[in-house]
């Protein structure tokens, strides 16, 4: 059974339809990406998936109730991570946990010992006693998501957890988001880390102007939209136009991106080879997830 | 408007801590003010008043100043206090991740200011005790009357900050509404000084009837009229408390 459902999901800012009446089922148990490029509706998705922001239409359920009636429920059960550092000032570290665990009701000696098991899985053991002003940028982000599990979540939603991070560092979130697959802990994860989604994530929904474009396994994602490998063309500008004419006639799947050109669903390496001829920088590696995201959501930049 | 729930306590026992940790730095000023207030106008520019009914000048405005630093304190907690956790700090968006409402963040909140009142209002009114200025023992409802008091400017503090775009806002909030409200309200002079019909105007102003409660309390001259001040207080408390949950809900839950 889907743990999060939405049906005809839209959020609406003033004339902006940020969320554009989204459908969307998530699996109890599974690690769930969503990518899309800023202002794609993500972070609006989340937030109403989360009860922290009204449904402008829409439906959501949360294991199976009405979320609009049940948020408290729902909240209880979820671990939010935010990209934005909310951290309490004003606490130490130690205090940001147990303070985090009071708000879900969780009394004092429980929550000492998970606060204390969690500043020990996330390395923090040390700074317990620390003003959040005196953690570094990677240390916040892994008491960010430590607080985002004190109170053990059924559900677990993370905007961009390692942004920001070394990658021993993001190793260890990895490390510990893939340990909580085994306690059935669904994760949703929004990112711009296209190996992070490839590594983490079960099943990835690439977003583009509030609307999912297409939702699949990463491979498949891959397969489906590129093929198994890229071919890249550096090509000279004055031979540009007689290339593209070429590969369109061919009947080529591409993509003219300025300098380069990509040529995606090679079946045969020589019918490429022979058109594209000796004046040119020909590379073949194998494609990933960032093709995908680029085909379906475009190469310009978007504001 | 939503109900808030009882898990407002949790945001005020976040308030408080933050505060237990932190009082050295706001609890002096917030005592030395009112006394130097205190002997400053009472015994110094009370040298040269002369009440009518021969009261020593001092008396008459402890009432005033216990009344009017409980409104300080509930102010400046809930409009500074709130606008910083609330935009500089993040503090509301993570605690409304969590089974707490935006109702009880901001219901807590102002249970918070309404305490800092009570406790400006205890300390003033022992204060003025060992100045030998109270004279009745109905005073000890006093840090009651400062809660209620704490209630109705908190909640007109946040429901001020509900709307603010920036934090030099509230220059205004102090200059134009504050202030006035300490000197028009009968702190430092009875009501009777003023044409009648500022009289009348000065009771739409939320300290009036608060500064009337503590000064009967204080000297004990106790009546079934004092209802009608306390009604007024809780009028505004309701009134304000209900209207700040729903424009915080505007501003929160966007």
């Amino acid at each position: 059974m889907a743990i999060i459902k939405t049906e005809n999901l839209a959020k609406r800012f003033k004339d902006v339809l940020a969320v554009d009446y989204v459908n969307l089922e998530i699996e109890e148990g599974e690690c769930f990406g969503l990518l899309g490029p800023n202002g794609a509706g993500k972070t609006s998705l989340i937030r109403m998936v989360t009860a922290v922001s009204p449904t402008t239409a829409g439906r959501i359920w949360v294991r199976g109730k009405d979320l609009e009636r049940s948020a408290r429920e729902a909240k209880a059960m979820m671990g939010v991570v935010p990209q934005l550092d909310n951290l309490d000032p004003d606490l130490t570290v130690l205090q940001n946990l147990m303070t985090f665990a009071r708000y879900f009701n969780i009394p004092k000696n429980e929550a000492r010992r998970r606060s204390t098991e969690l500043l020990g899985l996330f390395k923090l053991e040390d700074k317990r006693n620390s003003a959040i002003r005196e953690l570094s940028g990677g240390m916040r982000r892994r008491l960010l998501i430590a607080r985002g599990l004190v109170n053990n979540p059924r559900i677990i939603i993370l905007d961009e957890p390692t942004i920001g991070l070394d990658p021993q560092a993001r190793h260890l979130v990895w490390h510990k988001l893939t340990e909580l697959y085994a306690q059935g802990v669904t994760r949703i994860l929004c990112t711009h880390n296209m190996d992070e989604a490839a590594t983490l994530c079960d099943r990835v929904a690439i977003m583009n102007e509030g609307r999912i474009l297409d939702l699949d396994a990463p491979s498949t994602l891959v397969a489906r939209h590129v093929g198994s490998e890229v071919w890249e063309i550096e090509v000279a500008s004055q031979e540009r136009e007689r290339l593209l004419a070429m590969l369109e006639s061919r009947g080529f799947d591409f993509e003219d991106a300025g300098t380069h050109i990509y040529v995606f669903h090679v079946i045969r390496d020589d019918a490429l080879s022979g058109i594209v001829g000796d004046g040119h920088k020909l590379r073949q590696r194998p494609a990933n997830l960032e093709d995908v995201f680029f085909r379906l959501t475009g190469r310009s930049l978007i504001e | 408007m939503k109900p808030f729930s009882w898990r407002c306590i949790r945001m005020w026992q976040r308030n408080k801590d933050v505060f237990v940790k932190l009082w050295h730095s706001e609890a002096p000023g917030a005592i030395a003010e009112p006394i130097l207030i205190l002997v400053a106008m009472g015994l110094g520019l009370g040298a040269y008043v002369g009440l009518v009914d021969g009261q020593r000048y001092i008396e008459f405005i402890a009432p005033g100043i216990i009344a009017s630093y409980a409104m300080f304190s509930a102010s400046f907690e809930c409009t500074y206090g709130t606008f910083f956790r609330m935009e500089y700090q993040k503090t509301f968006d993570a605690v409304i991740a969590t089974p707490l409402s935006v109702e009880d963040v901001i219901a807590g909140e102002i249970f918070w200011g309404a305490t800092r009142s009570m406790l400006t209002g205890t300390v003033i009114l022992t204060i003025a005790a060992a100045f030998q200025l109270v004279h009745s023992p109905w005073a000890i409802l006093i840090p009651l009357v400062c809660f209620l008091e704490g209630v109705v400017f908190a909640s007109i503090a946040v429901f001020y900050t509900s709307l603010v775009p920036a934090i030099y806002t509230f220059n205004y909030y102090f200059t134009l509404f504050i202030t006035p409200m300490f000197f028009f309200s009968g702190v430092f002079f009875p009501l009777s000084s003023f044409p009648e019909i500022v009289q009348n105007l000065s009771w739409i102003i939320p300290l009036t009837p608060v500064v009337h409660l503590t000064r009967s309390l204080v000297s004990g001259d106790v009546h079934f009229g004092l209802l009608w001040s306390f009604g007024l207080i809780l009028l505004f408390a309701a009134g304000f408390f209900a209207l700040s949950l729903v424009t915080m809900r505007r501003r929160l839950a966007i």
